[in-house]
């Protein structure tokens, strides 16, 4: 038998603002990780890690550019290699991105990614950006991500930067949910892929945990 | 529920952490990377971390000293964000879009934009649009006109008197796409008297994006009075540097007053052990 080893994560750096915030995380962590910036960098890692700050668009054209594409559909949806995304590397599990026109997203998820206009119709700023309570949506299983974390006694706030959300066609693609103007939806879950709407790698030890959690969830 | 947010504000001469009185006292506090170490682990909601190093103008050896103190900025900034698990806004210096680039790219989250939006408004509205709105926060430092409700800006750390109004200066950065704003009292920085309230009052309402209110605090009661003068997050420096869990305390104090805060934590060091 192999010694045990903790898992290699593969970080999708196609120049998004926060992969070196998201790497110096993982750094913290003591998480062996691989920058990914081309397909054959996704050999042989156990997690992928795919952050995103910007347009949806914007995320998309970088992956396609890279080639990224078919090797992260092959890895995440034939391989069930455990995937997630932050921020917009969350919104774009869905179908399609409706900032700057309709734009076409992964689509493993299926749904959505629109404007905050709840929040903007309840006089609430645009951008949400600030800390945030999230909650487990009533019904759903135990998210694996929130496993370190009370529910209880403010331990699941997490940072949040963003004008544009996620609307899942199954509302059970929704693991929780922070309230902004209404929901909105902080975690996306099916099966093996997950995404995140706030910004673990900048939410101190709430967000490590996240982090940790997502490293070491199921077995190797 | 969104949280009101705490913001701890580094202010970095030379290379070495101090404390400012009126912007023109200033007193050593120590080293930049261990101070964010502890910030961060006290549970800061984000963090200001401004150069006000002084080069050009007075300086016989400006082109040394600037060139020493850009170099190590970048450096220690990396520093920073290493251990910076929060957002960081960085300021300070910041003249053009390869600045904002640099400092962007070793780990800060938005960068704050004082002097040059003054000389070069078009500047807040590139940066925006390369970089997002949520990233670039424009400072604006104003004194009040004696005896009259209203207050000037000053730019070139409180040396220069802009010409402006700071409410129109406030309406203008925001049209041209700044994201937040930080205001700060020049009266009030280091008095330790509490913030400028009718400045407080009078920017955020007469603008949309969220007002960081710095200048002023010598008493947690003071960060209350700051939101409920309309401020989004309330900042303050030199509190930070004298007081043990000065963060903890403020927002026990933040909490007490009825505001939306996180759940105010002494020492996080026994979750942060096993992380």
């Amino acid at each position: 038998m192999p010694e045990p080893r903790q898992p290699l994560i593969g970080l999708i750096d196609v120049g998004a603002g926060n992969v070196g915030s998201v790497g110096n995380a993982l750094a913290h962590l003591g998480l062996p990780t691989r920058r990914v910036r081309a397909p054959d960098d996704l050999n042989g890692v156990d997690r992928i890690i795919l952050p995103g700050v910007g347009a949806f668009g914007a995320l998309m054209q970088r992956l396609r550019e890279a080639a990224l594409l078919p090797a992260l559909q092959a890895a995440v949806l034939d391989a069930r290699v455990p995937y997630l995304g932050i921020c917009v590397g969350m919104q774009i599990l869905v179908d399609v991105g409706l900032e700057f026109g309709a734009q076409p997203g992964l689509g493993w998820i299926g749904g959505s990614c629109g404007p905050l206009d709840q929040a903007a119709a309840a006089g609430l700023n645009v951008p949400h950006m600030g800390w945030n309570d999230v909650d487990e949506r009533p019904g759903a299983a135990p998210e694996p991500l929130l496993r370190g974390l009370s529910p209880t006694g403010g331990a699941r706030v997490f940072y949040f930067v963003h004008s544009f959300h996620v609307v899942p066609t199954d509302p059970a693609d929704v693991a929780a949910t922070c309230d902004y103007g209404g929901p909105v939806a902080a975690i996306l879950r099916r099966g093996h892929i997950a995404g995140v709407q706030f910004h673990p790698e900048k939410s101190q030890t709430a967000g490590l945990s996240v982090l940790r959690a997502f490293a070491t969830e199921g077995a190797l | 529920m969104q949280k009101r947010r705490l913001i701890p504000v580094v202010m970095l001469r030379n290379g070495v952490v101090v404390q400012s009185k009126g912007f023109r006292r200033y007193q050593p506090q120590g080293n930049p990377s261990t101070i964010v170490a502890r910030l961060s682990n006290w549970q800061a909601d984000e963090l200001i971390y401004l150069d006000i190093s002084r080069g050009g103008g007075y300086d016989l050896n400006r082109d040394d000293l600037n060139f020493e103190n850009r170099g190590g900025l970048l450096e220690i900034l990396e520093d920073v964000a290493r251990q910076c698990f929060m957002p960081l806004t960085f300021g300070g210096g910041i003249r053009d879009e390869r600045d904002v680039e640099q400092r962007l790219a070793r780990g800060a989250d938005k960068v704050a934009l004082t002097s040059q939006p003054l000389a070069d408004p078009g500047f807040i509205t590139r940066c925006a649009r390369r970089h997002g709105a949520q990233c670039v926060v424009v400072g604006l430092d104003v004194r009040q006109v004696p005896g009259e409700g209203r207050w000037r800006v000053y730019g070139e750390g409180g040396r220069a008197d802009a010409g402006r109004d700071a409410v129109e200066w406030a309406r203008e950065v925001v049209d041209r796409g700044a994201g937040e704003l930080l205001v700060q009292s020049i009266d009030r920085d280091g008095a330790g008297t509490g913030y400028d309230l009718p400045l407080i009052r009078a920017i955020s309402a007469a603008v949309t994006v969220p007002v960081i209110a710095l200048g002023g605090v010598g008493d947690h009661q003071h960060f209350a009075e700051g939101l409920e003068a309309g401020a989004s997050a309330v900042a303050a420096g030199n509190i930070f540097h004298y007081t043990e869990n000065s963060v903890y305390h403020a927002a026990c104090s933040l909490s007490a007053a009825g505001h939306p805060v996180r759940r105010p934590a002494l020492v996080s060091l026994a979750t942060e052990g096993d992380l």
